[in-house]
């Protein structure tokens, strides 16, 4: 095509493993016309983000382009010289990156990084580019834009802040932006507006747009046309509505699926209460509480699901229940028995009895045991078991969980983050717990895996009678495995009941807001959820204090 | 090889140098073999000899033995001690933390060698009571940085996880903290090590370090340092072998680190 923006042809990237070369990209081929958005989808390590640097002519460090094309407006880009390449950047071609909080340099204010590169370039004087700043954050919808451009990064919120780097992005009115996972990290009703923010931005200005995602029903409100991307190699690719209806490939259907799974939590009708919960507070020092007079109870056998965004207090009161943060007031009962606060006094039975699982699996292992040991100490430390019956448990172990005996000489390192998640469960069900506290394990998946661990978690529970805290801010994950619900917000509980209750209306106002939130995988869920929110938040204004009763 | 050359001496020093430590072969800073005016001796004096013509390479070569094993003794021993008292205070936190901070801020707060210089006149100068001080006083610097390195490492989620477990203390620090933080403790080591070189030689200057005529590096190249203004190569062949074994334990623990955890950033 010879009137494409930017056309990249047989594209190859390796990236440095060890001593050689590894290839991660295999020749992928795209044009992205003026004004178009191309949305490039696919799990992490399918090469996308790699892809969406080289789309600069650029690589990581690390990786190399081995060999292929970009074209931007039919100039070679690779190979060219490094003063090219860097007029391109920020001026034709703009990047917008996962995380803000680490593109944006905490020592300056957001204004004066906003006019930083259009002063340099000599595009405009400082004074013209604060007020063309001024401008754009008005346009993508910031909250009171004089003081957001005053103020330094730590002190807007992240959402705020994505925004600001879209802003920043369109500083230079540059013909193409990439923009990397700009959503990823934030909650649900965060992502929303800045969504909203990044299409009216591609409208208004009629940029082009790369917009790399692992989240189908993401992309499908922004892009014109879709490349499905997996190991480095297109999978498929089309206009955003072939690919949303009738996809070709099975592994299309499968992302299209993940937002399907079927509902349901243990089933198992509600029994004695395992561990309650009764009017607990908790600060982190002498802050202001981050968890306010929360009561629950955790049933035997069964998972309560407890939703919230992130702020919400919904880790602190897992942290709490295992005794890491003991609670300025309110009690904690495993068994009807009152608990000790901290952690440190608490028997090793009940230690024992409480295991809990973390968001990130590479965190939460030693890098530096191997599998036998992150696994195999917990039956030695709880059981005395040792020798081969060790051995034989250890196995047993990894097998539940789907993993097998040829890991365990592993170290962490050498593990996918779904078989690192895995162990971090079999380490968690060695102790044979009553509880497992799951803080947002699911989180830091790929949404094919994150399935898979939701399913192994429920099987887990049918056959083991385990009960299940499952802390997560993704209330589309608690459709299919909640009992029961727990909505958090500022750290009180906005209601609680049955799965059933709490997803099927009415809904009080902010568990609809939460549920509205949530991508469809469908054209056209964006607008609408935007019309749904500017009207139930015009009610919620009127009727503020109006709590529907929780149970 | 740099090592294997200097371990060699240590063990064997006495077999292989060709004179006694304390021989006087020569006459005063006479020049290597290279120079037609070397002493006519048999062996001969082939790097020379020191201000009292003593033969050179034989007291490199005991001295590496002084030398060498004292640092080798000194540093292990502080890094015992100052591992062992850092990664408790990160571990337990509390009490214990700021007593054990504190104490070493007081003993930091002193200029190091006037401390060792006071300490080493009041309890005399026998190498037990060498090591000990210096010992304790580097013991100090590595405690800082074993309890940073630590407390990096108690807030990961693992040993969170092994502290829930209901672990001991020891375990947390033996198998949680200690794998986790060799790395950067043996890039500290091997510098560390080199240090202590420098600050037996200084206190040996100063006369209440290893005592002459007692062979080491650091004192061969201040003894002999008047030399290096008549042109003469002398001081710095004891400087050239601290220099090179400097580099040497590195290497090697640079090789080490690579070998045994992996680690491709020291």
């Amino acid at each position: 095509m010879a009137d494409a923006l930017i056309s990249v042809k047989d594209l190859v990237l390796e990236a440095q493993d060890g001593g050689g070369w590894r290839q991660i990209v295999h020749g992928v081929s795209f044009d992205l016309a003026a004004g178009e958005v191309l949305g490039l989808i696919g799990e992490s390590g399918a090469g996308k983000s790699s892809i969406g640097i080289a789309a600069m002519g650029r690589t990581r460090p690390g990786v190399r382009i081995a060999s292929g094309s970009v074209r931007l407006e039919g100039k070679e880009l690779i190979g060219a010289p490094e003063e090219d390449l860097r007029q391109i950047s920020g001026q034709t071609v703009a990047y917008v990156a996962q995380s803000a909080a680490a593109a944006f340099n905490p020592a300056h204010k957001i204004i004066d990084q906003f006019a930083e590169t259009a002063v340099q370039e000599g595009r405009m004087s400082a004074q013209a580019a604060r007020a063309l700043g001024l401008e754009i954050f008005r346009k993508l919808d910031l909250p009171d834009p004089e003081r957001i451009a005053q103020s330094y990064p730590h002190q807007v919120s992240g959402g705020q802040l994505q925004r600001c780097m879209v802003a920043m992005a369109m500083a230079c009115n540059p013909r193409a932006i990439i923009f990397d996972e700009p959503t990823t990290a934030l909650d649900v009703t965060t992502q929303i507006e800045v969504l909203v923010a990044i299409r009216n931005a591609i409208a208004e200005f009629g940029t082009a747009a790369i917009y790399i995602t692992h989240d189908l029903a993401v992309v499908a409100q922004i892009a014109d046309r879709i490349m499905v991307l997996r190991n480095g190699r297109e999978v498929e690719s089309g206009a955003i509505g072939q690919i949303l209806d009738t996809p070709a490939h099975p592994y299309t259907r499968d992302l299209l699926a993940v937002r399907k799974t079927p509902y349901g939590g243990s089933g198992k009708t509600e029994g004695a209460a395992l561990a309650t919960i009764c009017n607990v507070s908790a600060a982190y020092g002498k802050a202001a509480p981050t968890i306010k007079d929360i009561s629950l109870s955790i049933p035997e056998g069964r998972t309560v699901a407890l939703v919230g965004e992130s702020g919400s207090g919904k880790s602190t009161l897992g942290r709490v229940l295992a005794g890491l943060l003991p609670p300025v007031s309110g009690q904690i009962k495993l068994d009807g028995k009152q608990l000790a606060p901290d952690a440190m006094r608490r028997d090793k039975d009940t230690l024992r009895r409480i295991q809990m699982v973390y968001q990130s699996p590479d965190t939460a292992l030693n890098p530096r045991h191997r599998v036998r040991k992150i696994v195999g100490r917990p039956v030695r430390f709880y059981f005395g078991t040792t020798g081969s019956a060790l051995g034989d448990r250890v196995a047993e172990l990894l097998g539940e969980v789907g993993l097998d005996e040829t890991y365990l000489d592993r170290r962490s390192a050498e593990m996918s983050g779904g078989e690192k998640q895995r162990l971090c469960l079999a380490r968690a069900l060695a102790a044979n717990p009553d509880l497992i506290i799951c803080d947002e394990v699911t989180s830091a998946l790929d949404q094919l895996i994150a399935r898979d661990i939701v399913d192994l978690l429920k099987r887990i529970q049918q056959k083991s009678g385990v009960s299940y805290l499952f802390i997560t801010h993704d209330i589309d994950t608690v459709r299919s495995i909640a009992d029961d619900i727990v909505v958090l917000k500022s750290g009180e509980i906005v209601e609680q009941g049955s799965r059933e209750t709490i997803l099927n209306p009415p809904y009080a106002d902010y568990t609809k807001l939460l549920l509205s939130s949530v991508p469809e995988m469908r054209h056209g869920w964006l607008d609408q959820a935007i019309a749904e929110r500017q009207v139930s938040a015009s009610r919620a204004h009127a009727a503020h204090d109006v709590h529907r009763s929780s149970k | 090889m740099l090592i294997s050359v200097n371990l060699v001496a240590v063990l064997f020093a006495p077999l292989i140098a060709p004179y006694g430590e304390t021989d006087t072969v020569g006459g005063v800073w006479s020049p290597g073999i290279w120079s037609a005016d070397t002493p006519d001796i048999s062996p001969p004096a082939i790097l020379g000899t020191d201000q009292l013509g003593r033969d050179l390479l034989s007291r490199l070569i005991y001295g590496a033995r002084n030398t060498i094993l004292l640092a080798i003794v000194i540093t292990a021993l502080s890094f015992t001690i100052g591992v062992l008292l850092g990664f408790l205070a990160a571990v337990l936190r509390g009490w214990v933390d700021q007593t054990l901070s504190r104490i070493v801020d007081v003993l930091m707060a002193f200029p190091t060698l006037i401390l060792a210089l006071v300490v080493l006149s009041a309890m005399g100068t026998s190498t037990a009571v060498l090591i000990g001080v210096i010992a304790t006083i580097d013991a100090t610097q590595i405690f800082r940085v074993s309890r940073a390195l630590a407390r990096d490492i108690v807030v990961m989620e693992y040993f969170e996880a092994a502290r829930l477990r209901g672990e001991r203390v020891w375990w947390l620090m033996v198998e949680e903290v200690l794998p986790n933080a060799l790395g950067p403790l043996m890039a500290e080591f091997g510098l560390r090590f080199c240090f202590v070189f420098l600050f037996i030689s200084a206190l040996s200057f100063l006369g209440l370090g290893i005592q002459p005529p007692t062979a080491d590096w650091g004192s061969m190249v201040r003894e002999n340092a008047a030399a290096i203004s008549f042109g003469m190569l002398i001081p710095l062949f004891p400087a050239l072998a601290i220099a090179l074994l400097t580099i040497g334990i590195n290497l090697v623990v640079d090789w080490f680190l690579q070998k045994s955890v992996g680690l491709k950033d020291g």
